[in-house]
């Protein structure tokens, strides 16, 4: 059920991703202050917005859990976050070698996006450890999104929090929005923004895919092992077919 | 849902008068620490933003101790069962356990406040106290709707002891920023008030936010 539509999916994604990379070293010009490495602009924005919106999308899945005590909005959540987090290693990553390019150091404090990046970063870290140090499967799911709603809520008030502590320290160079750019480069930009955002939702549908079929396959798994058990069958080699042939080394009965 | 509120603090603050725990814990720690930024920093008065960021990271490491004691007497004696049996409003466990880290928040700064103004403190405390009130009363009301809300969360984790203050501590860096920048221009030589009501405002807006998520989401915390 997850696997539909991933096909075109993945395809619109990898053309947008080579539109996208092509735009900003053929079509895009240098930035005049900064040279060849404001290009990482491209990558290191859509990155940061994509990520956010992630964890912010995860929180709002986790709503839908507890609305619906359906389990399937549970999984949604926790591969929304999970994948939000990957991408958030990048934005950090993308961030300081943009910072070291045009500021000289690894880390500048007072580039509040940058911070507060950092910050929600930190806070996710913890939400696999949180989640996998509960084992009821259900509490899990339960405690998981309180969590996710609670850290949603905080992205934009910890954003709001750190750009007022540097509202007079830096000019912005950039600002996210492009209201400066010219308008080859906010192109190129939009076009970076939208490849990231479908390659988020296809890696998004395919490790869902991924968990959904994995689950199938334990409860196949499980169901041919009681099948099995009641028969009072001998191991596997006693019954062959389609369905046994598929469970290898698997220990059967008693 | 006012009834149980009360019944559930005075329970806590029972235990906590009987056991003493949680608060000379907290004082203590607090002091130890100010003890130790005076080594670490090597210096033997503080003014400014450093004296602000001392005060102010103290208190969120003592709010840390509190808040993993704070579901203690349920967890290892069973209390839990006993409220999740009582028909309440489970909201009324989360109002109660704010209101319990908020008055143990309030005890500990009664003492560690006036410590950290002898010990570290160049400027004299008393200038900067009617507008240190101030911060420290909103700071606590967020320290503590999100403390009890972290709580919450990790009471039923296996490494919970982990995972509160890993939680609690990126959760609280809005207090800090509003607190500390708050406090910066009161621990000044000439004590003064800059920019107090943009800082307040985001405090209250943290405490406001937080309560109501914490409203929202607590008594999916205590179903089973």
């Amino acid at each position: 059920m997850y696997s539909k539509g991933l096909r075109p999916l993945a395809a619109a994604s990898v053309v947008s991703l080579a539109a996208a990379l092509a735009l900003v070293f053929f079509y895009a010009p240098n930035d005049a202050d900064q040279g060849f490495i404001q290009k990482i602009f491209y990558l290191h924005v859509p990155l940061a917005i994509v990520s956010l919106c992630g964890f912010i999308a995860g929180g709002v899945m986790a709503i839908g859990y507890l609305r619906s005590r359906d389990g399937s909005w549970d999984m949604r959540s926790y591969v929304a976050i999970h994948l939000s987090l990957v991408l958030a290693v990048g934005v950090l990553v993308t961030g300081a070698i943009w910072a070291k390019g045009s500021w000289g150091h690894w880390w500048v404090w007072d580039e509040p996006t940058l911070v507060s990046f950092l910050i929600v970063f930190l806070l996710y870290c913890c939400y696999q450890p949180l989640r996998f140090s509960i084992e009821d499967p259900e509490r899990q799911a339960r405690y998981a999104a309180v969590f996710a709603i609670v850290a949603g809520a905080f992205v934009p008030l910890n954003f709001a929090a750190v750009r007022l502590a540097q509202a007079f320290s830096h000019p912005r160079v950039l600002t996210t929005t492009g209201g400066n750019m010219p308008g080859e480069m906010r192109l190129a930009f939009y076009v970076s923004l939208a490849a990231m955002a479908l390659l988020f939702v296809t890696l998004w549908k395919l490790e869902l895919a991924s968990k959904h079929a994995k689950l199938e396959l334990k409860r196949l798994r499980r169901r041919l092992e009681a099948d099995l058990e009641a028969e009072g069958a001998a191991p596997a080699v006693a019954a062959p077919g389609p369905s046994t042939a598929a469970v290898p080394a698997q220990p059967m009965g008693g | 849902m006012r009834r149980a509120v009360g019944a559930i603090l005075r329970k806590d603050l029972a235990i906590e008068l009987r056991t003493r725990e949680s608060v000379p814990a907290m004082v203590l720690f607090s002091v130890t620490v100010f003890v130790l930024f005076h080594f670490g920093l090597g210096r033997d008065s503080l003014d400014g933003d450093l004296a602000a960021g001392v005060l102010w990271v103290t208190l969120l490491l003592a709010t840390v101790l509190g808040v993993n004691r704070l579901f203690a007497s349920e967890r290892d004696q069973g209390g839990i069962d006993g409220i999740l049996l009582a028909p309440i409003d489970r909201t009324a466990v989360f109002v109660a356990k704010a209101a319990v880290l908020l008055l143990y928040l309030a005890v500990v700064e009664l003492v560690a406040v006036p410590a950290f103004g002898l010990l570290l403190l160049g400027p004299s405390l008393l200038d900067a106290l009617p507008e240190l009130l101030a911060v420290v009363a909103l700071a606590d009301i967020g320290l503590a709707v999100v403390g009890a809300l972290v709580a919450g969360i990790a009471s039923e984790t296996s490494a919970r002891d982990l995972l509160v203050p890993l939680l609690l501590l990126p959760l609280l860096v809005p207090v800090a920023i509003g607190a500390a920048n708050a406090s910066e221009p009161l621990f000044r030589e000439l004590s003064s008030a800059e920019d107090l009501g943009k800082w307040l405002g985001l405090l209250a807006l943290y405490d406001g936010v937080f309560a109501l998520v914490g409203f929202g989401v607590f008594d999916y915390l205590l179903e089973d």
